[in-house]
């Protein structure tokens, strides 16, 4: 087995018995991103010098025999949206083209402290908003399992590199179900976790109230420990939850004898593919024979999530991409005749049509004459989505669904429609609405070998019982070990 | 159609962008699928229900008043090197007065 195919747990394990080194395993995921980044363009930024020295350090402190820190010399990727002091941060947008980090985010800085390498920046939808990655102003990212399919957006670098075996495991963010959808097409585990529980500081802003940070891992086990790495309060983001951390990967074994799980009548839907809707099936009939209670829930304003979140996420976007202006950072439009004529050129130049999209959307809902109709109207229903899943939760434990209702799609084919591009995210949203933490975990293969997600959702602050039901699939399974045709 | 061309050129300048007569029409388009969309959520009667802006319950942490934060000078440089054009330690602009 090359070393670049390694899960963080095996790595963890080999360079503590020295069998490689932090170096020799940055080199080998360097040379795997170089061999096969074409053609499929995960990455936007390699970082391949600030790595050596990053991983030569992880080898001094593996070799003075102290027990090193839990990611020392492990090979992570971060979504270009998320900050890595002096490395080009774009967001996967022009406007930031040639913008460096002045700072770490906050998760940047709490995964050098774990000893990680930072590898690179891996590609998204500009500004995170897309479900395909082709919203990327680069070259779109390509799912490693086809590569004339999406690799599913907005994280589609994230999960693609992960499954390309281009980084041990990476970061992405979650505002609709931009790290779970990415996951489950490209055959990884990806978290979203409880609104809060990850610092947002230093990650480039889509919509403040949804967006959450979030790993994407090649088992269940590396999920738990990145978590549990990232995970914790910040006084640098208000946002953020000030509640202890608990060990994730301490109460992965303890199965799911007496769990009630749930299953939302209103998640199996006419139109889905036949294919996924059997999978997802069999994992949970699976969990049942593992001693799972299987309980029949219904979440009945499901079918106002993606009205209710595209309101609220325009708007928001609306607001946080004003920052974008050409004064103090980012792209300037040249040969401009005033302030007014220089704002509107450099945005009209630098953002991708779908940005440019919500953005006037968003300021439109929240308009004089508009504001009530959509921007409150959006808010209250999801005051109403909320409240399904809190009394859902009083009969289950946990809730199981498809991550989405098809296997990934082909490049192109749903890129002049905006609002078929937008329904992909269907079982996603709901969760981001309501703050709760949601996993995707691998659970099979359609025909044509494409990966098929499960969806794992839990109570504020309960990823621990996400994880350990995973966990307990996933033992039991071996999906994780096909690798893609690359 | 829900929005005329010229609405979605008055947002557009609200919101500080800028399209062509093609982009436009295309914008317009999808404004209406949009918009039409959404009103999905009017089949709900939500008087008595109160709006969520976040889904967890907080509220906004409060500190002294006292700075935390003062950049060294290498931070304060490394902010103005993103700048698209600067003189010494402030950003440049185009004229504003005449």
């Amino acid at each position: 087995m090359s070393y670049y195919a390694l899960t963080i747990h095996q790595a963890q394990e080999k360079l503590r018995s020295r069998e490689v080194s932090a170096v020799e395993l940055s080199q080998s995921v360097l040379t795997r991103i170089q061999d096969i980044d074409q053609p499929l363009h995960s990455y936007l930024t390699v970082c391949a010098e600030e790595a050596f020295a990053q991983a030569e350090a992880a080898d001094r402190t593996l070799a003075n025999g102290a027990t090193p820190p839990p990611l020392c010399g492990i090979p992570i990727a971060l979504k270009d949206v998320i900050l890595a002091q002096g490395v080009r941060s774009t967001a996967g947008s022009k406007i930031l083209e040639h913008f460096i980090a002045p700072y770490d985010a906050t998760v940047t800085q709490r995964l050098k402290e774990a000893g990680a390498v930072i590898i690179g920046k891996v590609n998204c939808d500009e500004f995170a908003m897309g479900s395909s990655n082709e919203n990327s102003a680069f070259d779109p990212c390509r799912n490693p399992w086809d590569t004339d399919r999406v690799p599913g957006g907005s994280s589609g670098g994230s999960a693609a590199c992960v499954a390309a075996d281009q980084a041990c495991a990476a970061l992405g963010t979650d505002t609709g179900g931009s790290i779970r959808l990415p996951a489950a097409f490209c055959g990884v585990v990806g978290l979203k976790p409880t609104y809060g529980r990850v610092s947002r500081f230093g990650v480039v802003a889509y919509a403040s109230s949804l967006d959450q940070v979030g790993p994407c891992t090649k088992d269940v086990w590396d999920c738990a420990l990145l978590l549990e790495v990232i995970a914790g309060y910040d006084p640098r983001d208000s946002t953020s939850i000030n509640r202890p951390t608990p060990s994730y990967t301490a109460h992965l074994e303890r199965g799911v004898s007496g769990l009630r799980i749930g299953i939302p009548q209103e998640y199996f839907i006419d139109g889905m593919q036949p294919e996924v809707e059997t999978a997802v099936r069999d994992a949970i009939a699976h969990l049942q024979v593992l001693g799972a209670e299987i309980v029949p829930i219904s979440l009945p304003h499901t079918e106002y999530a993606i009205a209710s979140y595209y309101i609220i996420a325009m708007a928001e976007a609306s607001s946080n991409l004003a920052r974008y202006d050409g004064v103090r950072y980012g792209y300037r439009a040249a040969e401009v005749e005033d302030l007014g004529d220089l704002y509107q050129t450099t945005r009209a130049q630098g953002f991708g049509s779908e940005v440019k999209r919500r953005i006037a959307l968003g300021t439109y809902v929240l308009s004089a004459g508009y504001y009530d109709a959509y921007y409150v109207k959006a808010q209250k229903v999801r005051t109403l989505i909320r409240q399904d899943f809190l009394s859902a939760f009083e009969a289950c434990d946990i809730i199981a669904t498809p991550v989405a209702p098809t296997t990934a799609f082909r490049l192109g084919e749903k890129l002049a429609d905006p609002l078929t591009m937008y329904l992909s995210d269907i079982f996603t949203i709901a969760v981001n609405l309501a703050g709760l933490p949601g996993l995707s975990v691998p659970c099979g293969f359609d025909q044509h070998g494409l990966p098929i997600g499960l969806q794992l959702l839990g109570r504020p602050f309960d990823e621990a019982v996400l994880l350990r039901t995973g966990y307990a699939y996933e033992q039991d399974h071996d999906w994780r070990t096909r690798k893609p045709p690359l | 159609m829900r929005i005329t061309p010229d609405e979605v050129r008055q947002i557009a300048a609200l919101a500080r962008l800028s399209f062509t007569e093609a982009e436009l029409a295309e914008l317009t388009q999808h404004f209406d699928t949009i918009l039409t969309y959404v009103d999905k959520l009017d089949e709900l009667q939500t008087d008595s229900v109160e709006p969520t802006a976040h889904a967890v319950a907080v509220s906004a942490p409060l500190r002294d008043d006292v700075v935390t934060n003062t950049p060294s000078a290498a931070q304060t440089d490394a902010l103005l090197a993103n700048a698209p054009s600067r003189k010494t330690r402030f950003f440049r602009v185009p004229k504003i007065i005449e």
